[in-house]
């Protein structure tokens, strides 16, 4: 599948906000926050600012973004539709998270209610995203079990960072947020590790032979093409991946998604220089993922460039 | 409503059935299909730099050629039209954020409503054969339509109340009928000819059932490939010939 921008934005940024919104409503549910009247409502609008950012990122790939409104009509049956009414509806309990710390305070039990609420709203959307690519039946590399469990760690995990970001700025310090951080990479990092074991012994999901059902031939391959240059169904779910290109690809994500902002995170976790590792943590992450997402489309194949003889 | 119609009992599955034995390739419905619905009720079909140097544009029908080796139809060249097979689970229509894409409770076509659909492809990464294309110009998403301007059409005469593709096909390897009716003449040639799903394992039930190539009747034994002499007296004489010329 062809990596276009916007949609490696939305899920990137999108995983930052909400997994930012999510770690605030549980640390302050949990007591495990420095005190601050500003600190929560800035963290919201960071949060809801990159979520933001990401939604808008999404429609600049539609044909006609001014009918965007469109997508909120039908939950019933598409999770795109899902994501965009989580998205919006993520708002109310984040905005409103904000405005009671502000004005009741965050330990107050309706902050702390509300915190919850708003992380529990976010995952759920980020839960939505990963859903539009794990029921795509025809890509193999997305509709498996490991879409979903691994977009919300890597949402959890981007967050982590950025909320030890924002603590260590805040406070000088941010030694639990920041070793929560190190361990999400850490998780991030098997979750993905598994992913691409599991990928690289998939079978594919079908044969030349099934899907043009001519199946008492024991091998077919491609002979003409249809046309001559390029069409969209190649543009858009033709794209081919060196396999040597993929494995450097790889180990560079490795590194830069999570072995470094792990690295970084323990550092600070250890109040050596927080806000400047937490800084370095965050830069790394946010390269990585974006790389790591890049390779999550990249990789993957889809059933009809079957029929132009890709290997799928 | 991008959730699918409840099915009705004695509702037409209306489709196309496709004869591989007897397909030569010519794209002569490839090109009436994007005649007739260039004009008609997805219009139109563009072209991007069609007299340039990497045409490009949007078809409803391509034409693919492949060469099939062993088993029973003998090894043979098989050519393979490939168009929207209007799915009885088709995943394009209920992916669709905005219930753009539909398909039809009465005859099981599966259309796209462009006023409303907002250009977000995800129709097209769902669907597994690759029959949706995207119009760059106007932003939205096309497909094939079964010709639904033609087959309901009574300013046609009756016989010509078929799909542009079938009307068109010079070797009669394209059929267009009601295959929920047993009694049909594409359903008779899918019984007969046992009539295949494509991709049957990926669950979408595709109504468009294509006809495999009928069993080789003279029989093919692989034969070993001439090849150039590189023994005797002629070659020799021309390496004699590329050595001194080489010098």
């Amino acid at each position: 599948m062809t990596p276009a921008s916007s949609v490696l934005l939305l899920t990137t940024l999108t995983g930052f906000g909400y997994g930012l919104l999510a770690w605030l409503g549980l640390f302050n549910a949990a007591g495990a926050l420095p005190r601050g009247q500003w600190f929560g409502p800035v963290v919201i609008v960071v949060a809801l600012g990159f979520a933001s950012a990401g939604l808008m990122a999404s429609t600049l790939h539609l044909g006609r973004p001014e009918r965007a409104w469109r997508a909120f009509s039908q939950w019933r049956s598409s999770w795109l539709s899902r994501e965009g009414v989580a998205a919006v509806l993520t708002y109310l309990p984040a905005c409103g998270f904000a405005a009671l710390w502000w004005f009741w305070g965050q330990d107050a039990a309706a902050t702390r209610a509300l915190g919850l609420v708003s992380a529990a709203f976010g995952l759920v959307t980020v839960g939505c995203t990963a859903m539009i690519y794990a029921s795509l039946i025809p890509i193999r590399q997305w509709h498996n079990r490991h879409t979903v469990p691994d977009y919300l760690v890597f949402a959890i995990f981007s967050g982590a960072v950025l909320l030890a970001v924002m603590q260590a700025a805040w406070f000088g310090h941010s030694g639990t947020v920041a070793l929560v951080a190190c361990l999400a990479a850490l998780l991030a990092l098997v979750l993905k590790f598994a992913y691409w074991r599991f990928i690289d012994r998939q079978a594919p999901l079908t044969t030349l032979t099934s899907a043009t059902g001519v199946r008492q031939a024991a091998k077919m391959h491609a002979l003409d093409q249809p046309h001559f240059s390029q069409n969209y169904i190649l543009r858009e779910m033709g794209f081919q991946l060196a396999r040597k290109h993929a494995a450097k690809l790889r180990k560079w994500t490795y590194v830069l998604a999570f072995i470094a902002p792990a690295i970084f995170c323990a550092l600070a976790a250890m109040d050596v220089a927080p806000v400047v590792f937490g800084v370095l943590a965050l830069v790394t992450t946010g390269a990585g993922l974006f790389l790591e997402r890049w390779l999550f489309f990249a990789e993957a194949t889809h059933t009809a460039a079957i029929y132009y003889g890709h290997t799928i | 409503m991008t959730s699918l119609p409840q099915p009705q009992i004695g509702a037409k599955k209306l489709g196309l059935v496709i004869d591989l034995d007897t397909c030569v390739g010519c794209h002569a419905c490839a090109v009436n299909c994007k005649e007739w619905n260039t004009g008609g009720h997805s219009a139109p079909l563009p072209d991007y730099q069609p007299y340039g140097v990497e045409p490009d544009g949007l078809w409803f029908n391509r034409i693919h050629s492949y060469e099939a080796e062993g088993g029973s139809c003998g090894d043979r060249t098989v050519n393979f039209p490939r168009s929207c097979l209007h799915c009885e689970e088709p995943q394009c229509v209920t992916v669709c954020p905005t219930g753009a894409s539909y398909k039809r409770a009465e005859d099981g076509i599966v259309l796209v409503n462009a006023d409303i659909c907002i250009g977000c492809k995800l129709c097209s990464w769902a669907c597994p054969y690759g029959a949706r294309e995207f119009d760059e110009n106007q932003g939205v998403m096309k497909k094939c339509t079964l010709c639904v301007d033609r087959i309901y059409n009574e300013t046609l005469p009756e016989a010509e109340r078929q799909p542009a593709c079938v009307l068109t096909c010079p070797s009669k390897a394209r059929h267009f009928g009601d295959l929920n009716d047993p009694a049909s003449e594409v359903s008779i040639l899918v019984a007969l000819r046992e009539g295949q799903d494509l991709m049957p394992e990926l669950g979408y039930r595709p109504t468009n059932k294509y006809l495999p190539p009928r069993k080789a009747k003279i029989p093919v034994s692989a034969q070993p490939a001439p090849t150039a002499s590189t023994a005797g007296f002629g070659s020799a004489l021309l390496n004699l010939v590329d050595r001194v010329l080489s010098r």
